[in-house]
């Protein structure tokens, strides 16, 4: 049985009870495959659209390429956000969640684990496809921009983790979340398009300290913030 | 006198006075002051841009105060002043944004541009914008309540890294020329042009505790309302 192989790894790595409910969340994306399914497709058609719209020329697809990058992994994550609490809302799993003995920390950082899992699946397709339709030839930074990419999902996850739990209650909430979502995230798009851009071009990290260490401060402050605050969120 | 008329007694004097002093502002901005020696008359509405949004940085500090508070103890009258506080900042900053421009198309030649401090101004309108579109989104008015204070928190705390992030992404915007390190205020700027901008302060600040006060009222009908129509249906 699969609870069996969990407890055997509690040594290591996350708490149990983050684990299970990451466990639960991957079982049932396995299962249903909704979310990673449509950010896959969602993000390869905002790369024909955004080719179609600025008909990028070779010559020109280095300067562009970080914002339409980023942005195309923000949409795309957007999109993933709204589905983040569907298997809590059915049924009221949210409520039988809330009366289980556990902190209610443990829910939010399960779900940031779960939102970064999928965000980095999507990476892991988006980028090399991005190279590809865009004929960039910087094969070598890839790695480097993938990991410069991750600081700036982990901000991403938290933060959308955190509205996409506040909006449960709200009407129009697909409307609400990018609403909310998208200023609060400014310093995280600037600092990462600015950070990506720095890296194509140069191919090391040493011109972009002030976006890197910019970047690790929303992550420390936003992931204190919402490990305090959502308990507050989710109360019934 | 009814226990109500009672009550808006104050908010009433502090009205008067609100008028008083915007009427005096006006006053000393449009005629006591001279022009100014580059800009010329269109400098004047520095007089009510800076004021403005004075005000509104103030108010989502009250916003922010009164989330914290909310959250804590748990009194309806900390989110009645939370809400009230981030309508009129909501208010005052699209002010700021309309005279800012209004004065940028004669001094720089433009309606807009992206500088740090507009852009800024121009996302605190949006994210409080957000807060007031959550709130009204929400009909239970306890989640309301716990959901507008977290934003109110959340979004108070980004405004620092918001601002590192468009002040590192560019800077046009006009130096500070009121508040030089290298010069006292009085050195290089008209001492008329001082106390205009002074009264003129101190009525935006009269002018914003006139409204907080008046929205506040409006919040807590609203809630002797809800709690009547709850004791109705019990």
């Amino acid at each position: 049985m699969r609870w069996t192989n969990i407890d055997r790894e509690e040594k290591h790595g996350l708490p149990e009870p983050d684990r299970l409910l990451l466990w639960k969340d991957l079982l049932l994306e396995l299962r249903r495959r909704e979310s990673l399914l449509a950010m896959f497709f969602f993000g390869a058609l905002l790369l024909f659209i955004f080719h179609f719209a600025l008909d990028v020329r070779p010559e020109k697809a280095a300067d562009m390429a970080p914002g339409l990058l980023w942005l195309a992994v923000v949409f795309c994550g957007t999109l993933g956000l709204m589905q983040l609490f569907q298997a809590e809302r059915e049924n009221r799993c949210l409520e039988a969640l809330l009366l289980s003995p556990i902190d209610r920390a443990v829910i939010f950082v399960s779900k940031v684990f779960f939102n970064l899992i999928l965000m980095v699946m999507l990476e892991i397709v988006i980028f090399p496809l991005f190279w590809v339709l865009f004929n960039l030839t910087a094969w070598d930074r890839l790695p480097m921009i993938f990991l410069y990419g991750l600081l700036g999902t982990v901000g991403f996850c938290v933060v959308g983790t955190l509205f996409s739990a506040l909006t449960l209650g709200a009407r129009g909430r697909e409307i609400l979340l990018p609403l909310l979502l998208l200023p609060m995230l400014i310093p995280v798009v600037l600092a990462t398009i600015r950070g990506i851009e720095i890296v194509l071009q140069a191919g090391d990290f040493s011109e972009a300290l002030p976006w890197l260490h910019l970047l690790i401060g929303f992550d420390v402050i936003f992931s204190t913030a919402g490990i305090l605050v959502f308990e507050w969120i989710v109360e019934p | 006198m009814t226990e109500i008329e009672q009550k808006r007694r104050p908010g009433k004097i502090l009205g008067v006075l609100a008028l008083l002093s915007v009427a005096a502002g006006l006053y000393f901005a449009l005629i006591k002051a001279p022009p100014d020696a580059y800009q010329g008359e269109v400098q004047r509405i520095m007089y009510i841009h800076i004021p403005s949004i004075l005000t509104a940085y103030l108010s989502f500090f009250i916003v922010f105060v009164g989330s914290c508070l909310y959250l804590w103890k748990r009194e309806r009258r900390d989110d009645i002043l939370a809400y009230a506080a981030a309508e009129i900042g909501v208010l005052f900053t699209a002010l700021t944004i309309v005279e800012g421009s209004i004065w940028g198309k004669p001094t720089w030649g433009v309606w807009w541009t992206w500088d740090a401090r507009l852009t800024l101004t121009a996302l605190l309108l949006m994210i409080f914008v957000g807060y007031l579109m959550l709130r009204s989104l929400i009909e239970d008015p306890e989640r309301a309540a716990v959901s507008g204070a977290v934003l109110g928190i959340i979004g108070f705390l980004d405004i620092p890294l918001i601002h590192m992030s468009v002040y590192w992404w560019r800077t046009l915007h006009q130096p500070p020329s009121i508040l030089r390190p290298d010069k006292a205020p009085w050195d290089n700027v008209h001492p008329s042009m001082l106390i205009a901008l002074a009264i003129n302060f101190i009525a935006f600040l009269l002018l914003y505790f006139y409204l907080l006060s008046l929205r506040i009222r409006v919040g807590e009908t609203e809630e002797r309302i809800r709690t009547k129509t709850l004791e109705g249906a019990a």
